[in-house]
C-alpha cells in the first residue's frame, strides 16, 4: 500500500491555541479518508495546513515525496491538489460552465480542451444540465456540486473536501455520496472533513479523528466509533460503549 | 457582466459591433469640424476607458492614475517627435512599452507588499501625481510649459500621423474598434477567464492553480501599455501637451467615467459610456462659460454619475442588452421548448 500524502508531526500554533498539535497521518492512493472531530478539534485547520493556505509552525506535509508546507495554494493545486471550500465560493459573476473552466486552466491554456473538461466534470456531479446558468440561480446542493466539478477540473490526484455535505438534507447528501464512491472507484484519493457521522461510517474506508488538535484514534469507522477515546471526546466522559 | 455575452449570440454581436462603427465612419465623412472633433475625442477616450475597463472591469484591479500612463505615451510620442523628428510609430511603441514596464513595477512591488484594492488605487493616484510634478519641473521635457506639435500643414502623411482633424477622427475610430474588439477576444481567451475568476474571488482562484499575483502584474502592464498608445494619439490630436492636463487628476476621472457609466467589464459599455457623459461635458461646459457658471460641467458629470449608480448599477449597456434581451424573450421561449421536445 503506497502513500500519495504524509503528514508528519503537522503543528499550527495561533496566538494562544494551539490548533493542531503534533498530528501525523497519511492518505492511501485510491482511498477515501475522512478527518472528524468535534467542533474546534483542529480540522479545518488541518485541512487548510494540506491546502496550502496557511503555513504550518512544524512538521511536513509530503505529496508523492515532495515537501509542499511551503508551496502557496495555487502551487499545491498545481502539484495535483484540489480543495473545495466549507463556505461555496462560486465566481458570481460567471456562469456554471466557466466556473468549472477556471480549474482546468490549471493546467491548459487551451479555451476548447478547459471547456470540454469543464463540461467533463459537471457531468460527473449532475450539473451538465445547468452548464449555461448563472451561480446565483443554483441551490445549495448545486452549489455544493458546483465545488467539486471546480476541484475536479483541475485533473486532481488528491481531492481535499471541507465539509461538502454540511447542510444538505439526506436525499441530496445521498447524491454526493454516490458521486464520491465513483470518484474513488476511478482511483481518486479523498480526504474530507465531515460533521455528518453517518455519511462518514458509508464512504470512508479510513477515518482520522481530532480532539482538542490533537490525534486521539485512527482506523476503520466501525473501530473508531467504539474507541472510548472518541465517545469521551463526543458525549464526554462516563460514555462508554 | 458576463450576462451580456449570453443573451445575444456572437454573430450578431460582431455583426452589431461592425454596424456601429460602419455608421460611425459615415457620420465622420458628412460632419461639421466640432462635431468631428468632439467625436474623436469620445473615440480616444473609449479606447482609453477600455484600457482601464480592461484593468478593473476583467482583472479587478482598481486604478485612480490612469494619467501616469496617458502620459508616459504622450511624452514619448512628442519627444521623440518634436525633438528628434522620429515617427510617432515608434513613439507609440516605446510609451507602450515603457507604460507597460511602469505598470508592471508598480504592481509588481505593490501586491508584493499586499498593497491590494482601495490602497493600490491610492497608489496609483501617488505615482501620477508624482510624474506630474516631476515632468513639470523637467527642463528637457519642457516643464510645465509643455511641448508643442508643429501645426499640421494640412496634408495627410500617413506615415509621420499628421494630418486634418478628420484624418484624427478616423484614427480615433481604428483605435476604439480595436479597443472594443480587442476586450472581446481577451475576456473569451484563457487570459479572460483567469482574470474574471481572480477579479470575482482571488483566493478561491488561487485555489484552482490561478497564479493571481503575475497575472494581475500582467493585467496592469497590459492596462498601462494600451492607456500609453491612447494617450499618444491624444498628444496629436491636441497639438499641445503639459502635464498638468495629460497627467492630472483629471483625466484618470475622464477615463473612468466612460466604462462605469456605459457598464464595467463589457466590450462596448466605454464607447457607450463616452458617447453619453463627454458631450454633455463638453455642452456644459459651453453653457457655463455663457451663463458665467464655471464648473457646471463638472456637476454635470456628479449628476451622471449619481443617476447611473443609482438608477442603472451596471452601466447603460447592460440595460441595453437587458431590454433587448426581454424582447426577444417570446421567440427564445419558443425555441427552447422546441429544443426539448426534439430531447
Amino acid at each position: 500500500m503506497t502513500a500519495l500524502l504524509e503528514v508528519k508531526n503537522l503543528t499550527k500554533a495561533f496566538v494562544g491555541l494551539v490548533a493542531v498539535n503534533d498530528v501525523s497521518f497519511s492518505l492511501q492512493a485510491g482511498r477515501i479518508t475522512a478527518l472528524i472531530g468535534p467542533n474546534g478539534a483542529g480540522k479545518t485547520t488541518c485541512f487548510n495546513l494540506v491546502a496550502g493556505a496557511l503555513r504550518p509552525t512544524a512538521g511536513q506535509v509530503l505529496f508523492e515525496g515532495c515537501s509542499l508546507e511551503r508551496e502557496p495554494p495555487e502551487a499545491v493545486c498545481r502539484m495535483g491538489i484540489a480543495r473545495t471550500f466549507q463556505i461555496v465560493r462560486p465566481m458570481k459573476d460567471m456562469s456554471v460552465l466557466e466556473n468549472a473552466m477556471v480549474g482546468a486552466f490549471s493546467w491548459s491554456t487551451n479555451v476548447k480542451e478547459a471547456r470540454d473538461k469543464a463540461y467533463e466534470s459537471l457531468e460527473t456531479v449532475g450539473l451538465a444540465g445547468k452548464a449555461n446558468a448563472r451561480t446565483d440561480q443554483l441551490t445549495l446542493p448545486d452549489r455544493k456540486m458546483l465545488e467539486m466539478a471546480k476541484a475536479l477540473s483541475t485533473r486532481p490526484k488528491l481531492l481535499l473536501l471541507d465539509e461538502v455535505m454540511a447542510g444538505l438534507r439526506p436525499t441530496e447528501s445521498a447524491g454526493v455520496v454516490g458521486v464520491l464512491h465513483r470518484l474513488a472507484e476511478d482511483g481518486l484519493t479523498i480526504l474530507l472533513v465531515e460533521h455528518v457521522m453517518r455519511i462518514v461510517m458509508e464512504v470512508a474506508s479510513t477515518v482520522v479523528v481530532l480532539h482538542h488538535g490533537a490525534k486521539i484514534a485512527e482506523g476503520k469507522p466501525s473501530e473508531v466509533v467504539t474507541d472510548p477515546a472518541v465517545l469521551e471526546s463526543y458525549l464526554g466522559a462516563g460514555f462508554h460503549a | 457582466m458576463q450576462r451580456t455575452s449570453d443573451q445575444v449570440s456572437d454573430a450578431k454581436r460582431w455583426g452589431a459591433g461592425a454596424l456601429v462603427f460602419a455608421a460611425l465612419a459615415v457620420v465622420g465623412g458628412m460632419s461639421n469640424a466640432y462635431v468631428i472633433s468632439l467625436l474623436t475625442i469620445v473615440l480616444l477616450f473609449t479606447f482609453m476607458g477600455q484600457s482601464w475597463n480592461l484593468m478593473l472591469g476583467i482583472g479587478g484591479q482598481l486604478s485612480i492614475g490612469h494619467a501616469l500612463f496617458i502620459g508616459i505615451g504622450a511624452y514619448a510620442v512628442a519627444i521623440l517627435n518634436i525633438k528628434y523628428g522620429v515617427t510617432p510609430w515608434i513613439g507609440l511603441l516605446l510609451g507602450a512599452v515603457i507604460a507597460g514596464f511602469v505598470g508592471a513595477v508598480l504592481a509588481w512591488l505593490s501586491f508584493r507588499f499586499e498593497v491590494r484594492g482601495i490602497y493600490f488605487a491610492l497608489l496609483t493616484i501617488a505615482a501620477a501625481e508624482f510624474a506630474r510634478i516631476m515632468f513639470g519641473g523637467w527642463d528637457y521635457v519642457g516643464g510645465m510649459q509643455g511641448l508643442f506639435y508643429q501645426a499640421p500643414g494640412g496634408t495627410m502623411d500617413l506615415g509621420m500621423l499628421r494630418g486634418d482633424a478628420r484624418f484624427y477622427y478616423f484614427v480615433a475610430l481604428a483605435l476604439a474598434a480595436i479597443g472594443i474588439a480587442g476586450t472581446e477576444l481577451i475576456s473569451r481567451s484563457y487570459w479572460g477567464y483567469v482574470w474574471r475568476a481572480m477579479r470575482d474571488d482571488d483566493e478561491a482562484a488561487r485555489a484552482l492553480g490561478v497564479r493571481t499575483f503575475r497575472h494581475k502584474v500582467l493585467v496592469v502592464s497590459i492596462s498601462a501599455a494600451t492607456a500609453a498608445i491612447g494617450g499618444g494619439v491624444l498628444g496629436l490630436v491636441q497639438g499641445a501637451i503639459f502635464p498638468d492636463s495629460i497627467m492630472g487628476m483629471a483625466i484618470s476621472v475622464d477615463v473612468l467615467i466612460g466604462p462605469v457609466v456605459g457598464g464595467l467589464g463589457t466590450a462596448f459599455g466605454p464607447l457607450v459610456g463616452s458617447m453619453a457623459a463627454i458631450p454633455l461635458h463638453h455642452a456644459m461646459g459651453a453653457l457655463g462659460d455663457s451663463l458665467g457658471l464655471p464648473g457646471l460641467n463638472s456637476v454635470a458629470y456628479g449628476a451622471v454619475l449619481i443617476l447611473v449608480v443609482w438608477f442603472l448599477p451596471d452601466g447603460i449597456w447592460p440595460a441595453i442588452v437587458r431590454l433587448y434581451g426581454a424582447i426577444q424573450l417570446p421567440a427564445r421561449g419558443r425555441i427552447s421548448q422546441l429544443r426539448k421536445v426534439e430531447e
